[in-house]
């Protein structure tokens, strides 16, 4: 390869500082005494106790998944500390109350904090270690009747609600991560849109992980009734640490009878440096329900970071003619490894999923897809797309495919589509020899790439995340 | 046309170069001035094609010896896109493909970062398009091929017309062409041989890499140049060509033989 080429792909990660705040961190290791320690200090009911304790008590049945195609040491879940906050004042009203050094941390990330600053109106969630700081926004949606804020929140003021729905997509024991999380969550962002109100505005979560040796394990929880309409985002980043930090988050969604939800990522967790030290583990489980007729779940994820990541959103096609849709890129760069993908299961009549992938390797990085299509046997007419295409920057980075399909219904229709290309030194010097310098022309032909997944992105995120790509793979941005 | 007064456009003295360690070129010495056609021709494996991609900056060459002149300039201390916004232009004998990214896209780019430094007005989308399309006709190609990908499942005569068509909208101070005229039926040669014609203008020069006369019947040169085993060991005008079209190169390399060992 190229050193020009090697150059490109070895930028420098931009958000790895430390802010120099004080936390209140929980000491290393889990146990229940740990569990009911974090219920009391988030002064939880007896019933969010239990759901806990009961999650833990799977969890300790369980075994980490082997399957991925990732490689990493055994992690000590007894070094982790599960539970980091800011040492804050107790309950902030307004931003002028929020800690100047985080209000400087976020500036620095660019993340819209200040309502009167918030360019284009969206309403942002902040997540600091383990407590959500900050919602933006909050009594202007709460106007049209939108609940939005972090779930500790939703807890105390809506315990119906998140009684009602949390687990109910992704239940304690689902998986060995799953089952942790709901264990030992500390925060997340709540949503609710009721009957018939498009939300206004976008609304985002902005995550970031401060404290060396703690694990974030956040969830959210996004409920829209019938003909209910929302487009939420979250984005994410970590300073760098040259220990591995876990982030093992679950997302749920729930669509009712004709409700609509988009649901785009942008990931930017740190991802280690260039000899694979550090970084993120991003082990997360993300699910959407579409439990009511003609309902829509979308997700567009744009996984730029962390050392490995392990994540497939998903979607439950239950009610008829429900429409699920997964757009992903997915890039990877020295050592990272990435097993991701999104699972499609059709149960009701008429249901339809769309399946956009595209993996970009480059350094020494593994980028896998994995991807399953189930169509039941009572998902008449069902109907699937699935197109997952590689490029492959250099010579040493790899590119897997792995589809299984599951057709259980004679009328149903599965098409899957895959290709791998390759960025060489043959098609930059092509650019070059028109005049364009390389960096413009890596951008160019990775923006060609990802198209299709960034037209689905609401605008200034699609705006964003062509940046955050060029970022990883060129120099003169950086 | 030779005008023994005109300006100097690329001057290359005892170049050398090498791929992966091994020599290809051996000492290569050529002079071209502005309003000039030069031919370089010779069998498979004689560098020509290597010839062309040093002076355009790839990546597998090194050079290992010798200099170039551009406009009276330190070639090799530019790169290669830098060469190409100076007005050197490689047209390629085999365009890489390049899914994903639209034609449109490409030119348009490839148009503004030349064009522009040299005083052009930057193009929007729009006003491109006019333009883009105007030259296309100059090349008979159907405007469909602005949304495709660049030369993404192109036949062979349609990557050969991309080429020209890129040279038609960079207007290249100097054009080296490499094997332009392979994978062109004769309706196609014609036709980007006719393209070529019209680009070329007593200010700027054409270096046509070829291995047959076929391509020399459409554009006359007004120097021709064999080259064997990464040398010119011939040089002469068009009738030259002709000879060798006649004689294939086998007797200049007996000849060269017997001088060498004379």
């Amino acid at each position: 390869m190229s050193t020009v080429l090697d150059n490109l792909v070895s930028q420098p990660y931009k958000h790895g500082f430390v802010t120099d705040i004080e936390s209140d961190t929980a000491p290393k290791g889990l146990n229940e005494d740990v569990i009911r320690m974090i219920s009391a200090k988030k002064k939880e009911p007896e019933w969010l106790l239990e759901f806990r304790l009961q999650a833990y008590r799977h969890w300790l049945t369980m075994e980490e998944p082997k399957w991925p195609n990732v490689h990493y040491p055994k992690i000590d879940f007894q070094a982790i500390s599960y539970y980091a906050a800011p040492k804050a004042k107790p309950k902030l009203t307004s931003m002028d109350e929020v800690d100047p050094e985080l209000l400087r941390t976020f500036e620095k990330l660019g993340v819209p904090m200040h309502e009167r600053a918030a360019l284009a109106g969206v309403a942002v969630d902040v997540i600091f270690d383990s407590v959500s700081v900050t919602t933006t926004y909050k009594e202007k949606l709460a106007e049209v009747g939108i609940i939005f804020g972090s779930i500790s929140d939703a807890v105390r003021d809506h315990p119906e609600l998140v009684r009602k729905y949390m687990g109910s997509v992704v239940p304690t024991g689902d998986n060995y991560y799953a089952a942790l999380n709901s264990a030992v969550f500390t925060d997340g962002s709540f949503c609710f849109i009721p009957k018939g109100v498009k939300c206004p505005m976008e609304l985002s979560t902005y995550f970031r992980i401060n404290t060396q040796d703690s694990g974030q394990f956040e969830r959210t929880l996004i409920i829209a009734e019938e003909g209910a309409k929302v487009s939420y985002l979250e984005g994410c980043t970590a300073p760098k640490f040259d220990t591995n930090q876990l982030h093992a988050a679950v997302v749920e969604l729930v669509a009712l009878d004709d409700a609509d939800i988009k649901y785009s990522t942008v990931q930017n967790w740190y991802a280690g440096d260039e000899n694979g030290k550090g970084g993120i583990y991003n082990f997360v489980t993300k699910r959407g329900l579409c439990k009511g007729v003609n309902s829509k779940i979308s997700w567009t994820q744009v996984e730029t970071g962390s050392a490995i990541t392990w994540k497939y959103p998903s979607c439950v096609l239950l009610g008829d003619n429900s429409i699920g849709e997964f757009y992903s890129v997915a890039l990877t760069n020295h050592r990272q490894q990435a097993d991701t993908g999104t699972k499609m299961i059709h149960i009701g009549k008429n249901t339809k999923s769309t399946i956009i992938s595209k993996g970009i390797s480059a350094g020494y990085s593994n980028n896998s897809y994995r991807g399953l299509v189930k169509i039941g046997p009572r998902a008449e007419g069902a109907r699937n797309f699935s197109q997952c295409d590689s490029m492959l920057i250099g010579a040493k980075s790899g590119a897997n495919t792995f589809p299984y399909i599951q057709v259980q219904n004679p009328t149903a229709k599965v098409e899957h589509e895959a290709t791998t290309s390759k960025i060489g030194e043959d098609q930059l010097f092509y650019f070059q020899s028109r005049g364009i310098p390389t960096e413009e022309a890596v951008s160019m032909i990775i923006n060609g790439f990802c198209k299709d997944v960034f037209q689905q992105l609401p605008m200034e995120f699609a705006v964003e995340a062509t940046k955050l790509l060029g970022l990883k793979l060129e120099g003169s941005v950086g | 046309m030779i005008n023994k007064n005109a300006k100097i456009l690329l001057e290359v003295r005892d170049l050398t170069a090498t791929v992966a360690g091994v020599a290809i070129l051996k000492g290569i010495n050529l002079t071209v001035r502005a309003g000039e056609v030069h031919a370089i021709m010779g069998p498979n494996g004689s560098g020509k094609s290597t010839f062309a991609k040093v002076l355009a900056g790839h990546p597998a060459y090194s050079v290992s010896g010798g200099e170039v002149l551009y406009q009276g300039k330190d070639l090799f201390a530019l790169s290669s896109d830098e060469r190409a916004r100076a007005g050197m232009f490689l047209g390629f004998q085999y365009p890489v493909e390049i899914p994903g990214v639209t034609n449109s896209a490409f030119l348009r780019l490839a148009y503004n970062t030349v064009q522009v430094p040299r005083g052009k007005d930057d193009l929007d989308p729009l006003e491109f398009d006019d333009l883009v399309r105007e030259k296309m006709k100059l090349l008979e190609m159907d405007p469909g091929f602005l949304s495709r990908s660049i030369n993404d499942g192109f036949s062979g005569g349609e990557k050969k017309r991309n080429e020209i068509l890129q040279m038609a909208l960079l207007e290249p101070v100097l054009a080296l062409l490499d094997e332009t005229d392979s994978g062109l039926d004769i309706d196609a040669l014609r036709v980007v041989a006719g393209g070529i014609n019209k680009l070329l203008n007593a200010d700027n020069a054409c270096v046509l890499v070829t291995h047959y006369q076929r391509l020399l019947n459409y554009i006359t040169p007004d120097h021709v140049h064999v080259m064997s085993a990464g040398r010119i060991i011939k040089s002469g005008d068009k009738a030259l060509a002709l000879q060798l079209e006649e004689r294939g190169y086998d007797w200049l390399l007996d000849d060269k033989k017997a001088g060498a060992t004379a």
